[in-house]
C-alpha cells in the first residue's frame, strides 16, 4: 500500500509498504478515507521529536472504512465509517477508567523509554516516534487500530468526512484547551497561536461562555480568520506591544486564562525568542518556550495557563516565580480525545460547531511532501491539509 | 538496583505514628544487648564518658525494647514488616532484584493467574516454558545469555493464597535463585500491588552480570518489561504491539 513516511529533518516520501493485517483480536484495520497533516507532525518534520526511525508511517489524524475486525470485536462491524482517536487507549487500565485516555497504562510497548525521559510513559500514539509506541500512522492507505472496541467513534452517513475528520484530534484538543481554563461567564481568554489548534480553542472558549477572546499570531492570514468573529480582538506581536495590548484590552487585570497553543517550537524575534533559537540550535535545550513565558507574565493573578502546544523535553528561564506570585494554574497535557468525541460530534450535528472552516488545502497523498513544506513554511495561506488515499 | 518505597501510614495509626515499631526483631535484639552492657558499663565509670556511655545505652535498649527508632522514622525506614515474609538472601555472592507494579486487578485475580506457573512464559520474555511435575515441583527452561539455553528446577517453599508465594531453584540447575512475589491490595480500590523480590546468583559470576549490563539484558530491566506485559494481558487482555502484521 502506499504512505507518507519519515526519512529524516525535512523529508518525508511517498513508500510502498505492507499492508497492515489484524494482530490482536480487538483489532480492526481502516481503509483511510481521509487523513490530515497536523501542526504536531511538524515537530516531526523539525526533527525536534527524538526516537523517530526512518521509513517511519506519519500521521495521526484519520478516519476509514472498516475492513477487517478482530475476534474480540462487539462494536463494530466491517463497513462502518470509523473516526479514529490520535492516541491509542486499552479502556481498562486506571487511567482510561478516569477518562484519561492520553495516560494508558497499557497502549505504549516502548513505554521503558518514555519512562526514561518523563518518569512515568503516556499512552502509545499513531505515527509519532517510536518512543510513544512506534505504531504506524494514518497517512496511508489503511491502518490496523488496536482496542478498536474502545477508541474508533461510528460517525453516520449523513455526515462527510470533512466534516468530522477533526474529531480525530484538533477538535478535541481545542475543546481540552478550552475546558482546562474553567472559564466563567464574562472572562476574557488569550490564545497565543492562530493554527488549527488556536483556532478551534477560540471557538470552544466563546462556546463555553468567554466574552472575548484575544488572538495572537503573527501570520496575518490566521489573525484575520480569527478575527471573523466580532468576540475575537486580534494581536500581531511584531505590531503590538503584547503584553501592553492585553492589560489595555482587560482594564488592567490581564486575561482570566491563557492558552499556550503554539508549544515547543515558538517563533519571535524578541531578545527571549532569539535566545531560544540559540540555545536549541547547540542542543543546549529542547523546547523554545518564548509563548509559555509572555503567557505568565500576561495572566491574570489566580488566572489558568492551559497548554495544548506540545512540550518534548527541557525549557530555559521558564519565570516561575511570576507563575508563584500570581498564584496561577496550569493545565497541559495531550488531549483525552475518547472523552471528548461524542460531546463534539453532537455538537457538530446540531450546528453548534462546524470544523470546515480551517481547511485551505485538499490533496491527493502524493502531493505529502510538498504540502508539508508549504504547511512549515506556512506559504500560500496554508492552515489545514486534507488528504484523501 | 534496589527500590525504595515509600512507608505508607495506615489510617488510624497516623497519631501513634511516633510509636510505630520499625526495627526488625534481630536488630532489636542486638540494640538490647549493646545497650545493656553500655548502660552498665556507664554505671560502673561515672563521669562525662560514663554519663555519655549511660544514655547512649539507654536509648539502645530503648530502641531494642520499644521496636521503634526516631532515626529510621526521620529517614523513612521501616525494617519491621517486610522481614522474613519475602526472600532470604543467598549465601556468598548473590544479587537482589526488587520490582512492583500496580495492577487494575483484584489480588484474587493477579495470583490466580500467577500461581499457574505454566502463565509465566506468557509475559516473561526470556521464559521459553515451564513445566509442572507431579511431586509438585516444576522445570524451567529460558534463554540464556549468547543464545544459550538455561534449565533449572523450582519448587515453592512457602504460598499463602491471594497474598505471598516463595520459590527457590533446586540443586544441580544452570540458574540459582530465590524469590518470593506479593499480592498486596492497593489503596482507593486501584487492584493489587505486585511486588516481586529476586535474588540470583548471575551465570557465569560477575562478568556474566556485567555482560548482561552491557547487553541491557539486567534482570531489574527484564523484570519490570515482564510485569509491564502482566499489566497489560491482565487489565487489556492482550500483549501491546505496534507491528503492524
Amino acid at each position: 500500500m502506499k504512505a507518507i513516511t519519515w526519512q529524516g529533518r525535512h523529508r518525508v516520501d511517498v513508500s510502498s509498504v505492507d499492508t497492515p493485517d489484524i494482530v490482536n483480536d480487538s483489532d480492526i484495520v481502516v481503509e483511510v478515507t481521509a487523513t490530515a497533516i497536523c501542526g504536531s507532525d511538524l515537530h516531526l518534520y523539525d526533527g525536534f521529536i527524538p526516537t523517530m526511525q526512518k521509513g517511519d508511517i506519519l500521521g495521526h489524524e484519520f478516519m476509514g472504512r472498516v475492513v477487517a475486525k478482530g475476534r474480540g470485536i462487539t462494536e463494530l462491524e466491517v463497513g462502518d465509517r470509523v473516526v479514529v482517536p490520535f492516541n491509542i487507549a486499552c479502556g481498562k487500565c486506571y487511567f482510561c477508567e478516569q477518562t484519561l485516555t492520553s495516560l494508558c497504562d497499557n497502549s505504549n510497548p516502548n513505554a521503558a523509554v518514555a519512562e526514561k525521559l518523563y518518569g512515568h510513559s503516556g499512552s502509545g500514539l499513531f505515527g509519532y516516534s517510536h518512543m510513544l509506541g512506534g505504531y504506524p500512522g494514518g497517512q496511508a492507505e489503511y491502518v490496523r487500530v488496536p482496542y478498536a472496541d474502545v477508541g474508533p467513534l461510528k460517525i453516520p452517513d449523513e455526515l462527510d468526512d470533512e466534516r468530522v475528520l477533526f474529531l480525530s484530534d484538533i477538535l478535541p484538543t481545542g475543546y481540552m484547551a478550552a475546558e482546562n481554563c474553567q472559564i466563567r461567564r464574562g472572562d476574557i481568554v488569550a490564545v497565543w497561536g492562530c493554527g488549527p489548534v488556536g483556532q478551534f480553542a477560540i471557538k470552544c472558549a466563546l462556546l463555553l461562555g468567554a466574552k472575548q477572546v484575544i488572538a495572537i499570531d503573527r501570520i496575518p492570514f490566521r489573525l484575520e480568520l480569527a478575527g471573523k468573529d466580532e468576540r475575537v480582538t486580534a494581536l500581531h506581536p511584531d505590531k503590538t506591544d503584547v503584553q501592553e495590548a492585553l492589560l489595555e484590552l482587560t482594564g488592567g487585570r490581564g486575561p482570566d486564562s491563557c492558552i499556550d497553543a503554539v508549544g515547543m517550537e515558538a517563533h519571535g524575534t524578541t531578545f527571549g525568542a532569539l535566545y531560544d533559537q540559540a540555545k536549541t540550535a547547540a542542543f543546549l535545550a529542547t523546547d523554545r518556550p518564548h509563548v509559555l513565558r509572555q503567557a505568565i507574565q500576561a495572566c491574570r493573578k489566580g488566572g489558568t495557563v492551559s497548554i495544548p502546544g506540545v512540550y518534548g523535553g527541557l525549557i530555559d528561564k521558564l519565570p516561575l516565580g511570576a507563575a508563584f506570585a500570581k498564584g496561577l494554574t496550569f493545565r497541559m497535557g495531550q488531549t483525552h480525545v475518547h472523552r471528548y468525541m461524542p460531546l463534539l460530534l453532537d455538537m457538530i450535528r446540531e450546528g453548534k460547531i462546524d470544523p470546515r472552516f480551517i481547511i485551505t488545502h485538499r490533496a491527493s497523498l502524493d502531493e505529502a511532501p510538498e504540502l508539508y513544506e508549504t504547511f512549515r513554511t506556512k506559504t500560500d495561506d496554508c492552515l489545514k491539509v486534507v488528504m484523501t488515499p | 538496583m534496589d527500590t525504595i518505597y515509600h512507608t505508607r501510614t495506615e489510617p488510624g495509626q497516623r497519631d501513634h505514628a511516633c510509636h510505630r515499631k520499625n526495627v526488625g526483631s534481630l536488630e532489636r535484639g542486638v540494640s538490647i544487648a549493646i545497650g545493656t552492657i553500655a548502660l552498665l558499663e556507664g554505671i560502673r565509670r561515672r563521669g562525662i564518658a560514663g554519663l555519655l556511655s549511660g544514655i547512649g545505652g539507654g536509648a539502645l535498649l530503648y530502641r531494642g525494647i520499644s521496636g521503634h527508632c526516631s532515626v529510621y522514622e526521620k529517614l523513612g525506614i521501616d525494617r519491621s514488616k517486610s522481614e522474613g515474609v519475602e526472600a532470604s538472601e543467598l549465601p556468598g555472592h548473590g544479587t537482589k532484584v526488587v520490582q512492583t507494579i500496580t495492577i487494575n486487578r483484584a489480588p484474587e485475580e493477579v495470583y490466580r493467574y500467577w500461581s499457574d506457573i505454566r502463565n509465566l512464559p506468557t509475559f516473561m520474555k526470556h521464559l521459553s516454558r515451564v513445566e509442572v511435575r507431579e511431586d509438585g515441583a516444576s522445570h524451567w527452561v529460558a534463554e540464556g545469555p549468547a543464545g544459550r539455553t538455561l534449565e533449572w528446577d523450582a519448587r515453592v517453599i512457602f504460598e499463602k493464597p491471594n497474598e505471598l508465594i516463595v520459590w527457590e531453584t533446586l540443586p544441580g540447575g544452570d540458574w540459582e535463585s530465590k524469590g518470593s512475589v506479593r499480592f498486596d491490595p492497593a489503596p482507593g480500590g486501584r487492584g493489587t500491588e505486585l511486588k516481586v523480590s529476586l535474588f540470583y546468583r548471575p551465570p557465569y559470576g560477575k562478568l556474566g552480570a556485567i555482560a548482561a549490563k552491557l547487553l541491557h539484558r539486567a534482570p531489574d530491566q527484564q523484570l519490570k518489561e515482564d510485569l509491564r506485559r502482566l499489566r497489560q494481558l491482565l487489565e487489556a487482555g492482550e500483549l501491546a504491539t505496534a507491528n503492524g502484521s
